[in-house]
């Protein structure tokens, strides 16, 4: 079949688009709830179809020349001023298919695991899957960054309205609205950036940009800002530090949407960005070093507040901003693609995790895992899909995270940052101890649903679970905990075959990087690093050979503060109450005394004038008379003088 | 007799007119004081045509004369009305203007 790639592309781009339509205009369809599920699920499948064989398309013959599509939009005197299109190449058609194949695992996976909704919100929770798979897939095919940009707002606003969809809880409330604001701050930086290049270079088209870039004529004053700004939207959707606050609590949202929103798809969207720009970035190395140290610090940061976290969500969520860490240090070093792989395989694995920690919450109806352990029993195809994962988080060979993460520790390093490396090295480490404490805890070990609380850290004040729209039409009685059905199971079965397929794919063949194989010892430190994190956990939650409490009294500041993340919250709370109010409560008090205060004391002068002239008015018609008379005699003299 | 003796004549007529305007407390007493500054111009008038021989002054008085007339029968058609409305003639006590 050898259909135009372009084509192919836009039909995979308008189907969800033409489904969320549907959805939000047919309000009957909407309140069916079932009805709406089986028709996104059949748009957002056949835009899976569309986008392998675009893939097929584009990569068959070679993976030739990018392709641009363009129409033209806003018209100006020379040429479109903006044009609106897709950009078939390499990059985009494999991040297309990644978003249509979780977004559909995630969307057959939440037939099951939203089941007891009522209707109506099933529907509204159909719609805006749609309509955020389009955003998704406009961002990455979008050819030009006017584009990038309406698709990357809306992927924000559906990431917002999905994260709020049980917006009754006053903490997904709350969430939704950090969500939103925490990445609009990055995405003010990502438009002045844009807008910057355009008035530097005269155009949004990524080809053309490319094309100046290559030829040298983007003029180099300035560029550090604008790559700067364009980082800046990066890291607020990426959830760098200091903006990742946004990330964990955006868990208050289903799982599934968590799966693909906050672990696949929106959250690599900065990293995407980087990726996309990357010849612009490599024009201001400076910016990049910014970004190389920045990821890493954000994933040793990430990956320690993981470590204290009991919410089976949130330790993925602080784990997604760790990963999402290594990517922008990979980017960063210069090594764009290297960072890139690691989104794809990332975006496998980690939604087979949350996805798979789905299935767990959905049958222990609790998000801590102090309410889990022994599931491996119970749950057995849960617990071998979620080992997967697991096991390609930590990057251990023969798993999909495993040539990705030694491709992004060999880029860091090869690109000259060695602090950065090492202390992803350690996160690396700190990657597969908390990944298997969970599992340890949850899977193995005692079954003690429901009453083991004292002997492992309690969540941090503040959390909270999403567990409330589960507890009710659930028989949490332990001894009836058995795997999720198959629209649960079959999606966490195709992610995990996935990644394990990536994974022996590239174990049997690493991919080409022949400046890494000067570095030896590499790949030995890094499969030490996952081991030694394994064993660890083992011996800690497992053997209990080593006290957990013990572990945690060693460790205890830095505990402290992962518990209290960092207080960054709460310096972001104090900034707010104490500066921003602060500075509010001063501009008012400017307006309400200063610039009121001199109007009203005009006004009040007026007001006392009038008073006194008023009485001039006898309204005695001989006084009229007298002042008609002396005003004409006063007049007669002035003439008189004049003359 | 000369021009000036006119113009005196004029002038004494006019200040006796505005005189009595001002001070006299009875609406009726400002009618004439009002009467005799215009009585005052016309005799200006007239004394002016008879020495510059020229008939248009002569022309106007008897216009000024007319709408004299006018004015003295509108303003005692108000004096009337006032009093019956109000039961005063005194000027002072008709301050319905005051500010």
């Amino acid at each position: 079949m050898t259909m135009d790639p372009v084509t192919l592309v836009l039909v995979a781009l308008l189907l969800p688009a033409a489904s969320a339509l549907v959805i939000g205009v047919m309000p009957p369809l909407r309140r069916a709830g079932r009805t709406a599920a089986w028709f996104s699920i059949a748009c957002i499948a056949a835009s899976l179809t569309s986008a392998i064989l675009a893939w097929r398309a584009f990569h068959g013959d070679g993976a030739g020349e990018p392709i641009r599509a363009a129409w033209s939009w806003l018209p100006s005197a020379h040429g479109p001023f903006a044009t609106v299109g897709v950009l078939v190449d390499s990059t985009s058609t494999t991040m297309l298919l990644l978003v249509t194949l979780v977004a559909t695992l995630v969307q057959i996976y939440s037939t099951c695991y939203l089941s007891d909704e009522p209707s109506p919100a099933l529907g509204r929770y159909y719609g805006l899957q749609s309509l955020f798979a389009f955003s998704m897939m406009g961002v990455v095919i979008a050819p030009n960054l006017l584009q990038l940009f309406i698709c990357w707002e809306l992927v924000g606003v559906c990431s917002c309205l999905l994260i709020g969809f049980w917006y009754r809880k006053p903490e997904a409330a709350r969430a939704a609205l950090k969500a939103f604001w925490t990445t609009k701050l990055g995405d003010v930086g990502l438009l002045i950036g844009i807008v910057l290049l355009q008035r530097a270079t005269g155009t949004f088209d990524l080809v053309e940009l490319r094309h100046l870039a290559e030829v040298q004529q983007i003029p180099l004053a300035g560029l550090s800002i604008i790559t700067f700004c364009l980082y800046m939207g990066a890291a607020g959707k990426s959830a760098q530090f200091p903006l990742h606050v946004w990330l964990p609590d955006a868990m208050e949202g289903p799982t599934p949407v968590s799966a693909l929103i906050h672990a696949a798809t929106m959250v690599t969207a900065g990293v995407y960005l980087l990726v996309r720009t990357d010849w612009l970035f490599a024009l201001t190395p400076n910016v990049l070093a910014i970004v190389c140290w920045n990821g890493a610090f954000t994933a040793l940061l990430a990956a320690t507040l993981a470590c204290v976290q009991t919410d089976i969500k949130r330790v993925l969520a602080y784990s997604t901003v760790s990963q999402l860490g290594y990517m922008m240090a990979a980017i960063g070093a210069g090594f764009a693609s290297c960072g890139f792989f690691h989104l794809l395989t990332h975006g496998v694995f980690k939604a087979l995790l949350f996805l798979g920690a789905g299935a767990v919450i959905h049958a222990v109806g609790s998000n801590d895992v102090a309410d889990m352990g022994g599931l491996a029993k119970k749950m057995p195809q849960t617990a071998i899909v979620f080992l997967i994962g697991t096991l390609s988080l930590a990057g251990i060979p023969l798993f999909a995270g495993y040539a990705s993460k030694e491709a992004v520790l060999g880029s860091v390093w090869v690109g000259g940052f060695h602090i950065p490396f090492f202390l992803l090295l350690f996160s690396a480490f700190l990657t597969a101890f908390y990944m298997f404490r969970v599992v340890f805890l949850a899977f193995f070990g005692a079954s003690d649903i429901g009453h083991r609380t004292s002997d492992i850290d309690r969540a941090a004040p503040g959390d909270s679970h999403d567990t409330a729209h589960h507890a009710h039409g659930h028989a949490h009685d332990p001894s009836h905990l058995h795997d999720a059905p198959l629209p649960m199971t079959g999606p966490l079965w195709v992610l995990g075959l996935i990644a394990l397929g990536i994974g022996l794919y590239f174990t049997v063949r690493p991919p080409d990087h022949p400046e890494f194989e000067a570095v030896r010892w590499l790949s030995p430190a890094a499969i030490g690093m996952g081991l030694g994190g394994i064993l660890l956990a083992y011996l800690t939650y497992q053997r209990e050979a080593i006290s957990a409490d013990a572990l945690a009294s060693a460790f205890a500041p830095i505990r402290t503060a992962a518990l209290h993340k960092f207080w960054l919250d709460d310096i972001y709370v104090g900034l707010y109450r104490h500066v921003l109010l602060a500075f509010s409560r001063a501009i008012g008090w400017i307006d309400r005394y200063l610039v009121d205060g001199v109007l009203n004391v005009i006004s009040a002068w007026t007001l006392d004038g009038g008073d006194r002239l008023r009485r001039m008015q006898t309204g005695k018609v001989q006084d009229y008379v007298w002042a008609v008379g002396l005003g004409l005699l006063a007049l007669m003299a002035w003439i008189g003088v004049t003359w | 007799m000369p021009l000036q003796a006119y113009l005196t004549l004029a002038a004494v007529v006019f200040c006796l007119g505005l005189f009595g305007t001002v001070t006299r407390r009875n609406t009726v007493g400002i009618l004439l004081g009002i009467e005799l500054m215009l009585n005052a111009v016309n005799i200006n008038f007239v004394a002016f045509s008879r020495f510059h021989g020229n008939d248009a002054g002569m022309i106007f008085t008897l216009f000024a004369i007319c709408i004299t007339v006018a004015e003295v029968a509108l303003g005692l058609a108000i004096v009337i009305l006032l009093f019956r409305t109000r039961k005063t003639a005194t000027a002072d006590h008709v301050d319905w203007l005051k500010g």
